[in-house]
């Protein structure tokens, strides 16, 4: 038997521990927001968001550069990305959710979470083979198919979540009155979970907007923006996570810095996007 | 079909139904032996009328029996009451009424339910169009989340199309009216479904089943969530319903069964154990363990 002052201490260094375990998880966020700011605040400009970057030799002789075409270049691709992604993402998570007895449902689970697992670099591989390849040319096509083979996995697995969230007996209620099961799952079950549905797919944009590994060689990049807006689809594109990585390698300290500039547009992006989704949920309850 | 030899070839295997069914076999012994206040004046052959039939019903759930050979009449405009203690498949029984065994999981149904001398579980038979015509109340109210306390009503059928107003409303107000909710709703019937009180959400619930015009309501346990004040609201209800439509009702609460139905068929461990006028079964049960449940001597 043990004194209560033994007891005691046990107790306070357990909860020292417990502190200290949540500082070390704190901590990384801390000093990346802190680094990244500090760092790319500076060019953070009215140029960074309305000229093109062009070739190094116009940011060393001093004229107007800034990263217009890879803003543009995220926002299509990941919105194509995501456009693409739903209808898929969603319909397989209602397969896992609401047809458990189907024969393809188990195939599916295992095929979903090794699609989850896969390395994202995989998914970009993929996009060359399907798209790359056939078109000839890297392309935002390209890298919006890659993302949305990020998206799905993720959109399915919230999607069977959220829709498995909501009592069974609705379900039931739905097709007591005569309801097809197709019409119990779209107007009853999925406005009922509406909230975890966008949830997930929030979730799964911030993932893949935060991906540079599968853009790499699908939209490739590109200093430039396109004459045309059909140029961003068909030809190679700017992203920001893959600009962020080759302004980061270059031999040009301005550009290092407009790398950290693109690091907080990007976290301002997936910020937003993760805030989003935490408000919905919190609503929610 | 002949419904009374269809009946009577099964009784051989079934003497417990045997029994009661003998009786019923005249339409005229029928209309003396049930209550005095559900029958109907007029012929004893209306009554009489079987709206649907389960022969050797029984329901399997993976390797577990629910249900075992259940065979039970149920007679059109009338009132079936389904007793016994928790878990002797009344329930189950129930929901192979309408298929809903259809979405649980492992879930086997074997023999026939018979609606209008058509078995519901042959093959070219869709299930939807058998869950319109037979509808179902749940022990839970169960308004659809999202929906307005009108669109909860005519959900069934806006969903499936309907969508011309005059139709809409004109039905959004007979089955509220039918489920006793009209005047306490109607100057509200665009607020959530979710946000009237348990007895009325159950009402909405049948008024929503009604919307469709079901020959045949379910209910499982309607009132076993209520308040006495709606549960005497329901079994009025019940009382109204019944010149329309065939109720079945799944209840714990004998004193209800004796009030509300007809017949009633009391069940036991996955067995029916008697079935009959639901005045003769209460008074003069012939079985030993429906005389011991009757009397609260186990249960």
């Amino acid at each position: 038997m043990k004194t209560l002052l033994q007891r005691n201490i046990r107790d306070r260094i357990m909860e020292s521990l417990l502190v200290l375990s949540t500082i070390v998880v704190l901590l990384p966020l801390v000093i990346i927001l802190v680094h990244v700011v500090i760092n790319g605040i500076s060019a953070l400009n009215w140029d960074f968001f309305t000229q093109e970057l062009g070739s190094p030799s116009r940011a060393m002789q001093g004229r107007p550069t800034g990263l217009v075409h890879t803003i543009l270049g995220t926002v299509v691709i990941d919105f194509l990305a995501l456009f693409l992604a739903v209808p898929i993402g969603m319909g397989a998570g209602i397969m896992l959710s609401e047809f458990p007895d189907h024969k393809l449902n188990p195939t599916l689970r295992i095929m979903n979470d090794t699609l989850n697992g896969m390395p994202a670099i995989l998914k970009g591989l993929l996009a060359f083979v399907l798209i790359v390849k056939p078109m000839g040319t890297f392309s935002g096509l390209a890298g919006a198919v890659a993302l949305a083979f990020v998206m799905i996995p993720i959109i399915a697995r919230t999607t069977e979540s959220a829709l498995m969230s909501i009592p069974w007996s609705i379900r039931e209620a739905g097709l007591a009155i005569g309801l097809p099961r197709w019409r119990v799952v779209l107007s009853t079950v999925m406005p009922a979970a509406r909230f975890g549905l966008v949830t997930g797919t929030l979730i799964a944009f911030a993932r893949a907007a935060g991906e540079a590994a599968p853009l790499l060689f699908t939209s490739f990049g590109n200093n430039y923006l396109p004459n045309h807006w059909l140029g961003m689809l068909l030809g190679p594109t700017d992203t920001l996570p893959q600009r962020l990585y080759s302004l980061a390698i270059s031999p040009y300290s301005h550009w290092h810095s407009m790398g950290w500039a693109a690091a907080i547009v990007l976290l301002v992006f997936v910020i937003i996007c993760f805030g989003t989704a935490r408000y919905l949920t919190r609503k929610k309850t | 079909m002949n419904l009374i030899q269809s009946i009577t070839s099964k009784v051989p295997t079934l003497p417990l139904f045997a029994t009661s069914e003998s009786r019923q076999a005249s339409g005229a012994a029928e209309v003396k032996t049930s209550t005095g206040t559900n029958t109907a004046p007029g012929t004893g052959k209306a009554e009489n009328k079987m709206r649907m039939e389960t022969h050797d019903l029984s329901v399997h759930y993976g390797s577990t029996m629910g249900v075992r050979n259940v065979s039970l009449p149920i007679y059109d405009k009338q009132v079936l009451a389904l007793i016994g203690p928790s878990g002797c498949g009344k329930t189950t029984y129930l929901r192979a009424l309408n298929r809903m065994h259809d979405l649980t999981r492992g879930a086997r149904v074997t023999g026939s339910v018979m609606l209008d001398g058509k078995n519901i579980y042959d093959s070219e038979i869709n299930p939807v169009i058998i869950r319109r015509r037979i509808g179902m109340v749940f022990q839970k109210p169960t308004p659809f989340p999202t929906m307005s306390i009108y669109d909860n009503v005519v959900a069934g059928l806006k969903l499936v199309g309907i969508r011309k107003r005059n139709v809409l409303d004109e039905v959004c107000e007979r089955a509220l009216k039918q489920a006793a909710l009209f005047d306490e709703v109607k100057d509200r019937l665009n607020s959530p479904g979710s946000s009237l009180s348990g007895g009325q959400q159950q009402r909405l619930s049948i008024a929503r089943a009604l919307a469709v015009d079901p020959e045949v309501m379910l209910m499982d346990e309607p009132t076993s969530s209520l308040d006495p004040q709606s549960t005497n609201r329901i079994e009025d209800l019940i009382h109204e319903l019944k010149k329309q439509v065939t109720i079945v009702i799944v209840t714990h609460n004998m004193q209800q069964a004796a009030r509300v139905s007809d017949k009633t068929a009391f069940f036991y461990v996955g067995d029916l154990i008697e079935y009959g006028p639901t005045n003769s079964l209460f008074t003069k049960p012939k079985e030993k363990r429906t005389e011991e449940y009757i009397t609260g001597q186990f249960g």
